[in-house]
């Protein structure tokens, strides 16, 4: 048994690092230490200014005269942090896993419908339940996790159907129109929830679909990280099919991949991802659109044992900053995480589509 | 010695199942022999269900009744990993490998070989590169898939269907969408690929000329009616060929081996270096003329040499052409 997990970890280890061209290999020193300093600038920079000696010795255990630093520093700034780190990577991953899987480069985690599914679940909790986000801390947890787990339920709702769906329509294309039109029919409830909504509760969901990475306490991130890393994991193991999906789902089965179950895992995985993480930060744009994008022009391929990985380093990286964005320089304001996500996304989505004709993996 | 047959088929039913156990039947009673070492061509109009057979042959469909046995056993008894070993497919679908090089999409042939992060040994590097090799795309290993032209890009479809070592190789119209040269280069390629690896090798073509020339043997497919199989020199002299193609309007000239538009009735007579009457006979054909010998009475053309052709008109007056667009017009006129 233990022979056989120590050949297993060989393999992976194997499968990500050989085989892979010489200046590929750079990128993962690269991105680690990029992702690095991005990580401790998450913890040393914010809303507040704390100087950074007071950060380490927080982080340390060391006691600090300031209460309040201290709780900054553990309560908000480090499951901030590690959330966002997650949150990028699963995003990523799970739209790269998707673009894959529908062979269409504008394939994302909210295409498919499974965010506007988290959503609606969402809806009906904060806007009819009376369940909240913790935007106000004074809330009873209980509403909290209501709204987690609408959002969750509804994301699942949706990737039920669409697992459903799947099975009958052969064609992937028309399954993502499928997806399309029931991330429609989602909205459209939404927005009957909202209009006979009460104000105030509007505001709330409005709020929550802005996106935040600090909804998160360090009470609940074990639990998203188990989520996220059983996700992360699953995607990894799924590289060998997803190459051969490569060739379109024919060739696939012809080399003996299993097309029907490989679908389900990889929109099971998909989904598990997206709806983890617009449970608990809300639905977040572009991140799964535009990074699997980024990370095949930096690889410059489209192979998977490469670009798995990096995808999941670059969305880190992607978030992190986004989340670092997020806070005005020299000021307490701080932005909504969807009005940055654009920013940062949008342009590369335009270079990509532009570029279409140079970029050799629209082929 | 007894020939081994790769794919074989006894009363096989092709078609699709429909909604409460009723089948649309494409084709019935199919008895069909794939042999190895061999080019086997299927021939057939549109729609005469040749994709549907290669399909059921891929084992993407299953068959509505009788019996497929690949390399003897039969289909049923095949698992799908047992069946990637055995069948390499090449097909006209879409791929979105464009972003990975020539060497990555021929190890995916290496697929049902490798382990579960398809890692690859050092016997597959080496396979891969063989098969590189037999197609002669190797000085293009490092470069991207989207980078080839359609010619290369079917050769390395092809290396990635050796790289899979398989016995038997079914293509789905492998030349349709290339250039003259390109057609001939990967006929030639599966011809010596057939016979260097006693590949048994299976193709859907429209191309007739290229059947003919490099075909072992002609499968003949058109709904209703028997599948043909045989030589194509024996197919052509049975007149299988004219059955098959001959339609309103167009029939099969059997000392060409072309399919022709009209029947040509005017006689006019051709002597002279063979080339050049070669081709004057086929612009005649085209306008509707039959070459026959020379005979007084009728229009005769004496070929001299290229740029010089000799007409004498019905009522004996000689011209002289230099081109056939003067022959032509020249005939038009008279």
């Amino acid at each position: 048994m233990e022979v056989l997990l120590l050949n297993f970890w060989k393999q992976f280890f194997l499968c990500i690092f050989a085989n892979m061209k010489k200046q590929a290999l750079i990128f993962y020193p690269l991105l680690l230490i990029l992702l690095s300093i991005l990580l401790a600038g998450g913890l040393l920079y914010g809303a507040v200014s704390i100087p950074i000696e007071s950060v380490i010795d927080i982080l340390m255990g060391k006691g600090t005269e300031h209460l309040a630093w201290q709780n900054i520093v553990w309560q908000s700034r480090l499951p901030q942090a590690v959330t966002a780190l997650l949150a990028g990577a699963s995003l990523a991953v799970s739209g790269l896993l998707l673009q894959t899987l529908f062979r269409n480069p504008l394939a994302g985690p909210s295409i498919l419908g499974i965010s506007d599914g988290a959503n609606l679940g969402v809806a009906a909790v904060m806007l009819y339940l009376g369940g909240s986000l913790s935007l106000v801390a004074d809330l009873p947890i209980s509403g909290y996790l209501a709204v987690i787990l609408a959002a969750f339920g509804g994301a699942v709702c949706v990737l039920g159907l669409i697992i459903y769906f799947s099975a009958k329509v052969k064609n992937n294309v028309m399954l993502l129109i499928i997806g399309i039109m029931i991330g429609y029919l989602a909205s459209s409830l939404i927005s009957v929830l909202n209009y006979y909504a009460s104000t105030d509760k509007v505001h709330a969901f409005v709020m929550w679909g802005l996106g935040n990475f600090s909804g998160v306490s360090l009470q609940q991130l074990p639990y998203f990280v188990g989520f996220t890393v059983i996700g992360l994991l699953l995607s990894i193991l799924l590289i060998k099919p997803l190459n051969a999906l490569l060739l379109g789902e024919m060739y696939a089965a012809n080399l003996g991949i299993k097309i029907k179950r490989t679908r389900i895992l990889i929109l099971f995985c998909a989904g598990l991802l997206t709806a983890t993480t617009t449970a608990f930060c809300g639905p977040i744009s572009f991140i799964g659109l535009a990074v699997p994008h980024i990370a095949r022009l930096l690889l410059g391929s489209s192979n998977h044992k490469m670009l798995v990985p990096v995808t999941l380093l670059v969305g880190s990286c992607v978030a992190l900053l986004c989340n670092l964005l997020m806070v005005l320089p020299g000021t307490n304001n701080v932005f909504p995480l969807n009005a940055v996500t654009p920013l940062l996304g949008a342009p590369v989505i335009i270079y990509v589509i532009v570029n279409r004709k140079n970029i050799q993996y629209f082929d | 010695m007894e020939k081994v047959f790769a794919i074989e088929t006894e009363r096989l039913s092709i078609g699709y199942s429909l909604k409460r156990g009723r089948q649309k039947v494409v084709h019935e009673n199919l008895n069909l022999q794939l042999v190895q070492g061999e080019v086997t061509c299927l021939l057939g109009l549109n729609g005469a269900g040749k994709s549907t057979l290669l399909r059921t042959l891929c084992g993407f469909q299953p068959p509505l009744a009788g019996e497929i046995r690949l390399m003897g056993k039969a289909l049923a008894s095949y698992s799908q990993m047992n069946f990637s070993l055995t069948v390499g497919v090449v097909l006209t679908e879409k791929t979105n490998a464009g972003g990975i090089t020539v060497y990555e999409l021929v190890s995916l042939g290496r697929h049902p070989y490798t382990g579960f992060f398809g890692q690859l040994k050092k016997r597959d590097h080496i396979i891969i590169e063989q098969a590189l090799e037999a197609v002669g795309i190797s000085h293009k290993s490092s470069n991207y898939v989207s980078e080839l032209s359609d010619g290369e890009h079917q050769k390395v479809m092809i290396a990635k269907a050796l790289a899979q070592e398989c016995p038997i190789i079914l293509l789905d119209e492998p030349t349709a969408f290339l250039d003259v040269t390109s057609r001939i280069e990967t006929m030639v390629l599966l011809h010596r690929l057939a016979m260097e690896q006693q590949k048994a090798i299976l193709l859907s073509t429209h191309d007739l000329d290229l059947a003919i020339q490099m075909g072992d043997c002609l499968w003949l497919q058109e709904k209703g009616r028997p599948m043909a199989c045989g030589a194509p020199e024996d197919l052509i002299m049975s007149g299988a060929f004219e059955s098959f193609f001959g339609k309103e309007g167009i029939t099969f000239d059997p000392t060409t081996g072309k399919l022709n538009t009209k029947k040509p009735t005017v006689p006019v007579g051709v002597e002279g270096d063979y080339l050049v009457s070669y081709w004057v006979g086929n612009a005649l054909i085209r306008n509707g003329f039959c070459p026959a010998p020379v005979k007084a009475g009728q229009i005769n053309i004496r070929c001299v040499r290229v740029g010089e052709l000799v007409v004498t008109l019905k009522d004996r007056t000689e011209k002289k052409c230099s081109s056939i667009v003067e022959l032509v017009n020249l005939l038009k006129f008279c």
